[in-house]
């Protein structure tokens, strides 16, 4: 008898030794890397660690007793700052996931170093497809959006409109380039046509000569494939130059809430676009967008309302596995559901794709704007499925 | 079609055109960059971020008292003058006796400063401004479109840097100005107040840069990196055109204006560096700049 308690004793000691354990270092942190000065600031930046913050804030920032912890950083828009940052918090900081990350380039580089050091990264904001294509990674997990879905959404419904003949205005750098490249691809499934384009620099805050080239080709559709400053620039001296009074359809290839507030509804008035979330759809979007919005005085990006779900779904994933082992967590996290206030029942496929809903969505005229922040129509909801590439297609390794 | 260099005549006249309207704010921006030089020997790399300030200046008009473009146009460049004269008066004015690159400092961290201000108040993305209503609308000149607001940006610095140059170098004002930095001793024993006389120069360059922004504010977004973006090619300007000269600042902003309105046509890519190049071969021909003269 006694030599079985004993024995149950020493069992039930090497268990809760054991439960110790599956917590690494007694906290779960959690790694804001962003970029908190430059162009993305609005749509990420400051607003995607207050999204985060909401987020373990439900879980009383602490998940099975074990405390989380947010800390942030700024990228700058610089994918070796990125890599320096996201290094030097695995390794001295103890990260357990890195979140958040903008702009494509600086994403692929810590995706590269995620996957080395075996540690969880969810992303809600860059846009290219190779993070879930040649570069995925088993630990890498694409939330809210892509160059892919954003793009052929956006083309497929113009084209549909009977806007076949396009020209380009795209940024000089990778991000423009195959952002230009998915609309261009679904233009030539569909039957449209690409009557030309011209490359810009980045950060370029005149328009008027690109504008003038894309004026006189004729095209029906002028698509500009940039972001952020770029975009607001461009989509206003088009309609200084009269674009859309000569009959051209003006389309944002990427286009955030932020950008439309920056522009104003005069300008930006019947613009289509393609978003993962508007905060004005259902019940729970408004109600979350409104405790964001006592925080930072604007409505939520979909990049920052992505923030908020990824980061949500990975606490409850380390919850459900009692553990923040980053195999078991991520393992977790594919086997359940994406379920939140901007996600209903959505899947995660092997290549890291979040395959959530996109919505087509068309900017209001001042006249039907009610109030603040009121400035989108949904015009359309694409299920995942259709909305992304399919993953088997997406030439990542990890899908079978 | 006709063409010319290869390039349709209708392409290039409408892209020189074009060139003209951003040379001229090059002129008027490089222009405020050359009198402060020529006169306080101070290199303001403040400037671009007075030029942002005056846009936002502009913009909080009309937000917050309803004020609209025209008044802003008068005021804004009033209120940076007036942030320039005291900028000027409180610590500027400490560095003279020291070398350049004190004042270049300062007004570098200044340029952070106002900068990450107003990104923290008013946010990355910018705001917009809507282009005042007796200048909507454009003319079809047949080989383009000219929006009017466009049109009224040439005319408008054309006549701000010809007055300039006329009030600097033709008026006896301008003369004193002029005597005064070769020889403020001298100019101070005639009975006049140098040091007032500097303080004023600098309010007035800055203004110049406030004007500059409120011109833009409709065209650009009114946004806290839009002077960043612009002040290394108003430096590359007045380096070209030669430090401290003013005509040079005028006729090499307009003339860099319609170089890069070139590029655009026939390299697109080619258009932000083109100015650089420029600067590359000036600086090896003639160092002193185009206009300028060995001190």
């Amino acid at each position: 008898m006694r030599s079985i308690l004993l024995a149950g004793t020493a069992l039930a000691t090497l268990a809760s030794g054991a439960a110790h354990a599956q917590m690494s270092d007694n906290v779960i942190k959690i790694g804001m890397l962003s970029d908190r000065s430059g162009i993305y600031a609005d749509i990420n930046g400051e607003g995607s660690a207050i999204a985060a913050r909401l987020a373990a804030e439900e879980f009383g920032n602490a998940v099975n007793g074990t405390k989380v912890e947010i800390i942030v950083g700024d990228h700058q828009n610089k994918a070796d700052i990125a890599a320096n940052l996201a290094r030097q918090w695995i390794d001295t900081e103890k990260v357990d996931v890195v979140a958040d990350v903008p702009n494509s380039a600086a994403a692929l580089a810590v995706q590269v170093i995620t996957r080395d050091k075996k540690r969880l990264f969810l992303m809600s904001g860059p846009g290219s497809t190779d993070l879930t294509g040649k570069e995925c990674s088993p630990y890498g997990f694409h939330w809210t959006w892509d160059n892919h879905a954003v793009a052929s959404a956006t083309a497929r419904a113009l084209v549909e409109q009977g806007r076949k003949s396009w020209y380009f205005l795209t940024a000089d750098y990778a991000f423009g380039h195959s952002l230009e490249a998915e609309a261009a691809s679904t233009l030539k499934e569909i039957g449209g046509t690409v009557k030309g384009g011209v490359r810009h620099p980045l950060g370029t805050s005149d328009f008027s000569s690109f504008l003038l080239q894309a004026q006189s080709s004729g095209a029906q559709v002028v698509g500009f494939a940039n972001a952020g400053g770029d975009t607001i620039n461009a989509v206003k001296q088009a309609s200084e130059f009269g674009l859309p009074q000569g009959g051209q359809t003006m389309a944002a290839l990427l286009l955030n809430i932020n950008d439309v507030h920056a522009l104003g509804l005069p300008i930006a008035q019947g613009l289509t676009l393609a978003n993962s979330f508007y905060w004005d759809m259902t019940d729970e979007t408004r109600a979350w967008s409104k405790r964001f919005e006592e925080r930072t005085g604007r409505k939520p990006s979909m990049n920052q309302a992505g923030v908020y779900s990824s980061v949500k779904h990975y606490l409850k994933a380390v919850q459900e596995a009692g553990t923040d082992d980053p195999d078991k967590v991520a393992a977790k996290m594919r086997g359940m559901p994406v379920n939140d206030m901007m996600m209903k029942d959505v899947r995660i496929a092997d290549n890291g794709r979040v395959m959530n809903h996109m919505y087509l969505l068309q900017v209001k005229t001042p006249a039907e704007s009610k109030h603040p922040w009121d400035y989108f129509k949904v015009l359309k909801d694409i299920p995942g499925d259709q909305a992304y590439i399919d993953p088997k297609k997406s030439g990542c390794p990890l899908v079978k | 079609m006709v063409t010319l260099f290869g390039i349709p005549t209708q392409a290039l006249f409408g892209q020189l055109l074009l060139g003209l309207i951003n040379g001229s704010f090059y002129a008027l921006l490089s222009l405020g960059l050359a009198v402060i030089f020529g006169m306080l020997n101070v290199i303001n790399f403040a400037h671009g971020a007075l030029y942002m300030v005056g846009a936002f200046a502009a913009w909080l008009l009309m937000q917050h008292f309803g004020i609209g473009y025209w008044p802003a146009l008068l005021l804004a460049p009033l209120l940076v003058g007036l942030f320039g004269v005291v900028l000027e008066k409180t610590m500027l004015s400490r560095l003279y006796k020291l070398d350049h690159l004190y004042g270049l400092l300062l007004t570098f961290g200044v340029a952070l400063i106002l900068e990450g201000a107003f990104r923290h108040w008013y946010g990355a993305s910018g705001q917009p401004y809507p282009i005042p209503d007796a200048l909507r609308g454009g003319q079809n000149l047949g080989f383009m479109f000219l929006p009017n607001y466009r049109g009224w940006v040439i005319v408008a610095s054309l006549i701000t840097c010809l007055g300039t140059w006329y009030a600097i170098e033709r008026t006896r004002l301008g003369a004193y100005l002029r005597a005064a930095t070769e020889n403020p001793t001298l100019v101070q024993a005639f009975g006049i107040n140098v040091p007032v006389m500097v303080t004023l120069t600098y309010g007035f360059g800055v203004a110049l840069a406030g004007l500059a922004g409120v011109l833009a504010a409709p065209i650009y977004q009114v946004n806290p990196l839009m002077g960043s973006n612009l002040i290394v090619v108003v430096f590359a300007v007045v380096v070209i055109g030669g430090m401290g000269s003013i005509l040079g600042a005028i006729v090499t902003g307009l003339g860099l204006g319609l170089l890069e309105g070139l590029a655009k046509v026939v390299y697109p890519e080619a258009s932000n560096i083109v100015v650089f190049v420029v600067m590359a071969i000036v600086l090896l021909i003639k160092p002193a700049g185009l206009f300028g003269r060995e001190r």
